[in-house]
């Protein structure tokens, strides 16, 4: 089954031509890793999936185009976003952060969020801009699970953080993605090996491999053909 | 001492009123970055209506008919500042000048209108007799109208800050100013609290244009635009969409105005006030309590 299916998505920022109609499929269930080098256009197809920048062709979710769909309907419809700077709200406590993101008429997880990031219990009325730089990343990512969605949009979730972190931040990744489809984009190769079942590559804004994370993980010749790296 | 005292009772008062103007000015801006240029016609029509209640209502005592009066200045406050943001604002998110070139003619269209409609000569609002009196305060004869603008404000201020803080729509509001595009893709519909600010930015100057009516001893269809060149200045000096912030700056601006219009000369405590925009500017661009924007 398919969650999503993107098909030659056009999208320009200012003048920028970014994505030369990406066409991809994320499967149902699991972690799809969005790779490729800085500036192919990776942050870009999420924004445009989330509405935040308008684009030409299509992105089906279900029985819903998401193209031209407002950005808070595009969260409705159970999708989760954690951007590339994590965005948390930082003039808000840590208990607002969760509560701005409680959307009506769905169960509220924080038995789910408190037993993956016990940190954030313990800081609940804290000033989120004077959390670390994990635990706003843990924050960010406890919006998106905070409501059962149906899609979670992760960017570079490991991003600026320290390896002991990155590890911790892995392991939360893996719990809260079991019961989801995901789309996860990552820098670090070695994440989203750990992370992802499939893999679609991008390079200057269209697709050049897609197929499983494991094959490309295994196989240094074509990971550095394509990503310009080596797994490590 | 007396004439001090007296001093920092009126530029207090004076404060109260630039907060109220201000602080709606404030929160719309930091919310959706509209520059509400016509925000002083919200402040004008406040005080024509509380002068309207006073004038029509003589039956009643002039107490009771002074809140009466307040409450009708905040209504009409908030409903022209929601009828702007549905009617016109709404059309033209995300085009700065457009909004900027539709909020300076509805500014000038409504001072024009209400030229028109009440003349441009002041009126004198009838009020209290109590507020003509004077209270003892530190050997000081400090004119009651003066203490009862400051308590409003406060109030005003208070019951600001318990919705931000203690509701939904705050929370949002607050969420808003800081990082709306998040709040979208968190599934909160964002615009629809953008009329909200807007009524909240009208009630306030609606009852500022009340208590302005009372400080200046009558209302004239400039007054508000007169004095938004001051709440402008309020809202840079405090930091944009930061209420805390727009009080502190009002009671700067204020007390520098009347103290160097009192101690210095008079007319120069207007100079004095952009001096003061323009070292807060270089010292500190976010404003006191302001955020540096990403």
């Amino acid at each position: 089954m398919t969650a999503v299916e993107v098909t030659d998505l056009h999208v320009w920022r200012g003048q920028a031509h970014i994505l030369h109609g990406v066409t991809l499929t994320v499967p149902e269930h699991g972690v799809t890793a969005l790779l490729g080098r800085n500036g192919v256009g990776k942050t870009t197809t999420l924004l445009a999936m989330m509405g935040l920048l308008p684009g030409q062709g299509s992105i089906r979710f279900g029985d819903t185009e998401l193209l031209g769909t407002p950005t808070h309907l595009v969260a409705r419809q159970g999708i989760g976003y954690v951007p590339e700077d994590r965005e948390i709200f930082s003039t808000l406590t840590v208990a607002e952060n969760l509560r701005l993101a409680e959307r009506p008429g769905v169960e509220h997880r924080y038995d789910l969020v408190y037993d993956l990031f016990p940190v954030l219990k313990e800081r609940l009325r804290q000033s989120a801009g004077t959390l670390s730089g994990g635990q706003q990343q843990m924050l960010s990512l406890a919006r998106s699970i905070l409501n059962p969605n149906r899609l979670l949009l992760i960017d570079e979730p490991t991003k600026g953080l320290a390896p002991i972190v990155i590890e911790h931040v892995v392991e939360a990744l893996v719990h809260a993605t079991s019961d989801t489809t995901v789309l996860l984009v990552e820098q670090n190769l070695w994440v989203a090996s750990q992370l992802a079942k499939h893999a679609v590559v991008l390079d200057h804004g269209t697709v050049t491999y897609a197929g499983e994370m494991r094959t490309l993980a295994d196989d240094p010749a074509l990971a550095g053909r394509h990503l310009g790296v080596e797994v490590r | 001492m007396s004439s001090f005292v007296l001093y920092t009772v009126t530029g207090l008062g004076l404060a109260g009123l630039y907060f109220l103007l201000a602080s709606g000015l404030s929160l719309i801006f930091g919310l959706m970055s509209v520059l509400n240029l016509a925000h002083g016609a919200f402040f004008a029509a406040g005080g024509y209506a509380a002068w309207w209640v006073m004038d029509s209502f003589d039956t009643v005592p002039a107490e009771p008919r002074f809140l009466l009066a307040v409450v009708a200045a905040g209504a009409v406050g908030a409903v022209a500042g929601a009828l702007v943001e549905r009617g016109l604002i709404r059309r033209l998110y995300g085009s700065h000048v457009r909004q900027i070139l539709l909020t300076i003619g509805l500014g000038m269209a409504a001072v024009a209108l209400m030229g028109g409609w009440f003349t441009y000569n002041p009126r004198l609002m009838d009020q209290p007799a109590w507020f003509g009196a004077t209270t003892q305060l530190v050997g000081a004869n400090i004119p009651n109208s003066r203490l009862l603008i400051l308590a409003v404000a406060i109030v005003m201020l208070v019951a600001l800050m318990a919705f931000l803080r203690g509701t939904r729509h705050g929370l949002i509001i607050r969420a808003g100013v800081e990082n709306p595009s998040m709040a979208r893709a968190l599934g909160v519909d964002v615009a629809r609290s953008f009329t909200i600010v807007f009524a909240l930015g009208g009630l306030l100057a609606g009852i500022g244009g009340a208590l302005g009516a009372v400080y200046f001893n009558g209302i004239s269809p400039s007054l508000g635009t007169t004095q938004l060149i001051f709440a402008f200045i309020v809202v840079v000096i405090g930091g944009l969409g930061s209420v805390p912030g727009t009080a502190v700056a009002a009671v700067l601006v204020a007390l520098t105005q009347i103290y160097v219009n009192n101690y210095v000369a008079t007319g120069l405590g207007s100079i004095a006030v952009v001096v003061l925009l323009a070292v807060v500017l270089l010292v500190r661009p976010q404003g006191l309590l302001g955020k540096v924007q990403p």
